[in-house]
């Protein structure tokens, strides 16, 4: 990968960045830089602070140090210019049960409209846009109780997606989606990509992860290494921060993990 | 606009706003007609109290505001029980939970105290400093529990608190009462409600917070929809959500003491409310406070008719029979949806 060579070109870059949870640190001096219209994965094993540093990098929680949005610190936008600009996805989200899926997307929308005005056209156009690329458009007038958990993260997915922000922060997509949904999650991103979108990505499914341009592998709140998902160092790292306990193969010119099974006694 | 044409013809359940709010307002016309008919002697027709001077006078001076005063209050009670439950995302929340019910009875246990009056039966500038007791007594809770628990910014302290100021305050009027004993039954009746007292300048009081109110919670709508997707993400749709929740517990504080004010402490209106409009119509929050607000209008006005006619010439307090049905209502919601969810 070509290093961009202006700060225009990283998306979010996070300088010395600290955060504490309940005393505890999670995130200790950690400098990362993420490159504008690519899709960065960040991978680790639990409690290494992903989760954490996605909430920073949205400008969420206490932090100490900066966090830099397009070349500007977070604390310097305005908080409407910085919601339609960065999108974020929670994992395990509240879902309001009694909301239809297409008033749960139009939320999406609530950083582009005035604070008494009626959805615009471009509003309804972003939302039908939104359910389409998640397949829940055909079930846009249904209650969020009345779905299963993948078919409601299919309508939180499409709930950012309504955003149309440059950057796109999603932790753990893909739980409770089954596999041809992960699919149809991959081409989503790849298409997000391939207009311009900055998709940065905590996933928990490695094989998802090495599909990503770019790999961010965190390990007790540090950066412990940053490359190309091809990369073989990328995938060392990988291999290291899991102790081993998985391997990254290349199947069909397509790397995955599997797990490194201990040797058969005879 | 295509779209949303078509969402509406697709939409699966429940009835559409505009007819549950047609519905309540037809039903409140109603109520409201019952309401100035009902004596203490039974039925009389409008145009017979027409057309006897004295009868119109009773109508004009004592049933009018109260039946209007009713369904003010009730009005007021479900608007903020329909603000807690979306400030806090929580549907057992209700408009007493931050300490405003047990502020109100402390404000008015040492106003009685003080005064030595009955809360209901005086007119005057008596019923005014026990109103603005009861009101400054419920305001000032909702203070302290926004002061314990250090602003607006965390939910689950600011419930916590209320819990501990109602549970001090509480004891604070308890205590009131045992060194006042001849100010106990009057308490009795303002603990559970009334609305027999009403007049109409409590009526244009009460018009006036619902108007503001309304107006104001109708317009931080979309904030209360946004918060239902949870606190990371409504900030993340760029909420400034502390000054917001601070707004909506001003909102709901104003709502409820100026309630609890002329009507005492009234039960489950503010709680029922809204989960019956839940029940009937799927809607987002601008029309859920404004439908709850309706609904809360027509239970408590509902409910007064009742305690007036049961046991006419007497009559039972509004709060019981609001506790009573509130209670079985819920009480059947919850056996329904355990219904519902088994297969």
């Amino acid at each position: 990968m070509s290093a961009p060579e202006s700060a225009k070109e990283w998306a979010l870059q996070a300088e010395q960045l600290s955060v504490a949870l309940g005393g505890r640190p999670v995130l200790q001096d950690l400098t990362l830089r993420l490159p504008a219209g690519r899709w960065t994965s960040i991978v680790g094993p639990n409690g290494a602070g992903k989760s954490t540093l996605l909430r920073a990098l949205a400008g969420m929680g206490e932090v100490h140090g900066q966090v830099l949005l397009q070349g500007r610190a977070l604390t310097r936008w305005s908080r409407r210019e910085r919601a339609c600009t960065l999108a974020w996805l929670g994992q395990s989200q509240a879902a309001p049960e009694e909301m239809s899926v297409y008033e749960v997307a139009m939320l999406g929308r609530l950083p582009h409209q005035g604070w008494l005005a009626a959805p615009s056209a471009q509003d309804h156009a972003a939302v039908e846009q939104a359910l389409r690329q998640t397949q829940s458009w055909d079930w846009r007038a249904r209650s969020l109780g009345r779905l299963s958990g993948g078919e409601r993260q299919r309508v939180l997915l499409a709930r950012a997606l309504a955003v149309q922000a440059p950057v796109l922060l999603m932790d753990e997509p893909l739980a409770h989606l089954d596999p041809p949904h992960q699919t149809a999650w991959l081409g989503c991103v790849q298409q997000l990509v391939a207009q311009g979108t900055t998709v940065v990505s905590v996933l928990h499914e490695l094989s998802m992860a090495l599909l990503s341009q770019e790999l961010v592998v965190l390990e007790h709140g540090r950066v412990l290494h940053q490359g190309p998902s091809a990369d073989p160092a990328s995938h060392a790292a990988l291999e290291q921060v899991f102790e081993h306990r998985i391997q990254v193969r290349a199947i069909d010119d397509q790397w995955v993990a599997l797990p490194r099974l201990p040797p058969r006694s005879p | 606009m295509n779209s949303e044409a078509s969402l509406h013809a697709v939409k699966e359940q429940g009835l559409k706003p505009g007819w549950l709010a047609f519905g309540l307002l037809l039903g409140s016309g109603v109520l409201v007609s019952l309401g100035i008919g009902l004596g203490s002697a039974g039925w009389e027709g409008l145009g017979d109290l027409r057309s006897d001077p004295l009868a119109w006078q009773i109508v004009r001076d004592i049933r009018l505001p109260r039946t209007l005063g009713a369904w003010l209050a009730g009005a007021l009670l479900g608007l903020a029980g329909a603000i807690a439950q979306g400030v806090f995302r929580n549907p057992l929340a209700d408009p007493y939970l931050l300490g405003s019910a047990s502020g109100a009875s402390l404000g008015v246990a040492l106003a009685m105290a003080a005064l030595g009056a009955s809360p209901f039966a005086l007119q005057g500038l008596l019923r005014l400093s026990i109103t603005g007791a009861a009101f400054a007594g419920a305001a000032g809770a909702v203070l302290l529990t926004l002061v314990l628990a250090r602003g607006a910014h965390d939910t689950l302290r600011l419930l916590l608190a209320g819990v501990v100021v109602g549970v001090v305050l509480g004891a604070a009027s308890s205590m009131v009462l045992l060194l006042t004993p001849q100010i106990m039954q009057a308490m009795q009746s303002f603990m559970l409600g009334s609305t027999a007292f009403v007049g109409w300048s409590a009526c244009a009081l009460m018009a006036a917070v619902l108007a503001g109110v309304l107006l104001a919670a109708w317009a931080l709508g979309r904030v209360l929809d946004g918060l239902a997707l949870g606190e990371a993400t409504a900030q993340s749709l760029g909420l400034p959500l502390a000054p917001l929740r601070l707004l909506l517990i001003v909102l709901l504080a104003l709502a409820t003491g100026t309630a609890v004010a002329q009507c005492g402490l009234i039960a489950f209106v503010g709680l029922a409310a809204p989960h019956l409009v839940r029940s009937l119509v799927r809607t987002m929050h601008r029309w859920l406070l404004l439908l709850s607000a309706g609904m809360g209008a027509a239970l408590l006005l509902g409910a007064d008719l009742l305690a007036r006619a049961l046991v006419a010439p007497q009559e039972l307090p509004v709060g019981v029979l609001t506790a009573v049905l509130g209670g079985s209502y819920l009480l059947w919601l919850m056996h329904r949806r355990g219904l519902e969810e088994r297969p």
